[in-house]
């Protein structure tokens, strides 16, 4: 299915909503991580909106496509995603991290069973994601229609247990995978280079075996030329290292690793963050705050 | 005397009793039970056949997965694989898997409640020569402390062949504890077992016999959990010839336990003695502390690993150098009956 130009004008509206809830939900938790969900918005949106092959209303759907998120707090940007797809109401996002909600801290596939896995600690999405393809394989072979598709932070893959997965996937070839990073190039303590060097990812990736593409994942054409070509090859799993600015979309606080883990608190912050998602700076007259 | 409905071994106290090593009873289950289940499968860290799946890699090759020495990877895909509704059972030794990948398994497996079944082999000091660092002697407190986790350590190998066949039949978490050499065989074919039931191994003719609903003419009960149930009954046969009345109870489920049966137990006795191959601190006879200390306290000596590292040796030697022997097992009894 090709992206045609009305579809781009389409995801780009729906990835506004999506960061204005993003921001919304935070500002009403109290807490949370705001820079990922931010610069992660154009890559789910794309996905649950054009890419994936899956069913709201009937999550559990056999034939569906498998979207595993491994840096499980980047989850504002999953939820919201989710509610705009129709799995459940938008209105239930300001329950995000409140006691009794669906929508934990960290994703819980009991609370919320149309989740496929629960993630939070860093470094174990890949290793899941690998064993639901294998499962797969063991039940439709190698000419799955099915996609796997896992995402995952730059700063997490410090963690050993994604090599061991990214070897196992390599080993394997396991040709229906297609790993996303978001490479925005922060953690908690820093900037990802600083604190433990990731460069060169491309050839780190490459010397396992998989398929590498590198991607300016705020352009739709270009994640979406990725994700098809990912698709197509055959003898090695795919990762999409998609260059991203985190708190996309708020440009008081895009490219500073302090945005990382916490949300917009102090009125000053709130009304940056909501004039940019609502208003887009300025440019468009919706300026209530309340 | 041994407790007829069990239908133990009628060799078991011979000289020489077949010795057969319990992990190679688990092989024997998990062919059985891959046989009854094709969504059963099996992974594994480059011990193939260390951890018995050398049968189950040749009848199903199409079924298992070679992780390499990699267990947090082995419990996290195990996890994905569980999630399309397979049965993976993983296995490596022990003191790396649950020893290495505990959060793995805590967040993939139990928090996402996936019937992931994680086989730790060589559990115990009785791996012998290679020592301490593979000496996995804190593995039941790993896994009893997470929630949902089911912990079963089986007496002998046929014990672990049903146990086998029995929790891939299930949709739980689930940790079963193997241990290398080869141990007395204690149960037959015919000996029930059912997961979370303990079973009363021995059982001397009470006091005064024919009364039913005696609760306290008993002097000490032995609980026991994997091979050391062999010298547990030897003890129990000893203090009966010596005029004791004595219960020994296997605990093959240590979660979720059976506290009916404890308690009972504790009212019968009134006397505990807890024998594990295992650290005394968070296994088996902490679980039964807990429940007893709740419900019906009563002195508990506890026979177990006492805060130390293993080392190099024979087993025998190991057992008795860390405190874990026929002579120690009945030294605690007499100590315990003196603080009724």
């Amino acid at each position: 299915m090709s992206l045609t130009p009305e579809k781009t004008v389409l995801l780009e509206s729906k990835a506004r909503d999506i960061r204005r809830s993003i921001v919304e939900m935070l500002i009403e938790a109290k807490s949370g991580h705001t820079a990922g969900p931010l610069d992660m918005a154009d890559i789910f949106t794309y996905l649950y909106f054009h890419a994936l092959k899956h069913d709201p209303k009937n999550p559990s759907w056999e034939y569906r496509d498998h979207l595993i998120l491994s840096n499980g707090h980047i989850c504002p940007v999953l939820y919201a995603t989710m509610a705009y797809a129709g799995y459940f109401p938008v209105e239930e996002l300001k329950t995000l991290r409140k006691f009794g909600s669906r929508l934990q801290g960290h994703p819980h596939r009991e609370w919320l069973p149309m989740l496929e896995t629960s993630s939070g600690p860093l470094g174990c999405g890949i290793a899941q994601t690998v064993g639901m393809a294998l499962a797969d394989r063991i039940n439709n072979g190698r000419s799955s229609s099915k996609q796997f598709y896992c995402l995952v932070g730059d700063g997490e893959l410090d963690e050993g247990n994604n090599w061991e997965a990214i070897m196992l996937a390599g080993k394997e070839k396991i040709q229906n995978l297609t790993v996303i990073v978001d490479r925005n190039n922060i953690q908690i303590d820093g900037f990802t280079e600083d604190v433990m060097p990731l460069n060169p990812l491309v050839d780190k990736w490459r010397s396992f075996n998989w398929h590498v593409q590198e991607i300016n994942g705020h352009d739709f054409r270009d994640i979406d030329r990725a994700v098809g070509e990912a698709k197509s090859v055959f003898d090695k799993p795919s990762v999409i290292i998609a260059y991203t600015i985190p708190s996309k979309g708020i440009p008081e606080f895009e490219r500073k690793f302090e945005w990382h883990g916490k949300p917009p608190t102090t009125p000053e912050e709130i009304k940056s963050a909501l004039d940019a998602v609502r208003t887009l700076g300025g440019r468009v007259t919706n300026s209530d705050h309340s | 005397m041994l407790n007829p409905s069990q239908q133990l071994n009628p060799k078991i106290f011979d000289s020489d009793v077949e010795q057969v090593s319990i992990r190679k009873g688990f092989g024997e289950g998990l062919l059985k039970a891959a046989q009854m289940d094709k969504n059963v499968v099996g992974l594994c860290a480059d011990l193939i056949d260390s951890t018995m799946m050398t049968g189950f890699k040749q009848m199903f090759p199409d079924r298992f997965i070679e992780i390499g020495i990699a267990e947090q990877n082995l419990a996290g895909v195990a996890s994905g694989m569980a999630t399309m509704g397979k049965i993976p059972f993983m296995t490596s030794y022990a003191m790396f898997s649950p020893g290495r990948n505990w959060e793995q398994i805590r967040t993939t497996i139990a928090y996402n409640n996936v019937p992931v079944k994680i086989v730790g082999s060589h559990a115990g000091v009785s791996v012998g020569p290679d020592g301490g660092t593979h000496q996995a002697i804190e593995d039941i407190a790993l896994m009893r402390v997470i929630p949902r986790m089911v912990v079963i350590s089986p007496c002998d190998a046929i014990e672990a062949c049903k146990a086998t066949i029995a929790i891939a039949q299930t949709q739980d978490p689930t940790y079963i504890r193997l241990i290398r050499g080869k141990t007395p065989i204690i149960t037959t074919d015919d000996t029930p077992f059912e997961i979370g039931k303990a079973q009363i191994m021995f059982k001397s003719m009470p006091a005064h016999a024919g009364q039913e609903g005696q609760d306290s003419n008993f002097n000490v009960g032995i609980i026991a959990t994997g091979a050391l149930l062999h010298t547990a009954l030897k003890v129990a046969q000893k203090l009966e010839a010596e005029g004791k009345k004595v219960i020994v109870m296997n605990l093959a489920t240590i979660k979720p336990l059976d506290t009916d049966a404890i308690i009972q137990l504790a009212n019968q006795a009134g006397a505990i003695v807890t024998v594990e191959e295992h650290q005394i601190a968070g296994g088996m006879g902490s679980a039964i502390a807990e429940c007893i200390a709740s419900h019906k306290p009563v002195p508990i000596e506890f026979i177990g690993v006492k805060d130390q590292f293993g080392q190099s040796g024979t087993p025998d030697e190991l057992i008795e150098h860390y405190g874990m022997g026929e002579k120690d097992i009945y030294v605690a009894a007499c100590k315990v009956m003196l603080r009724k």
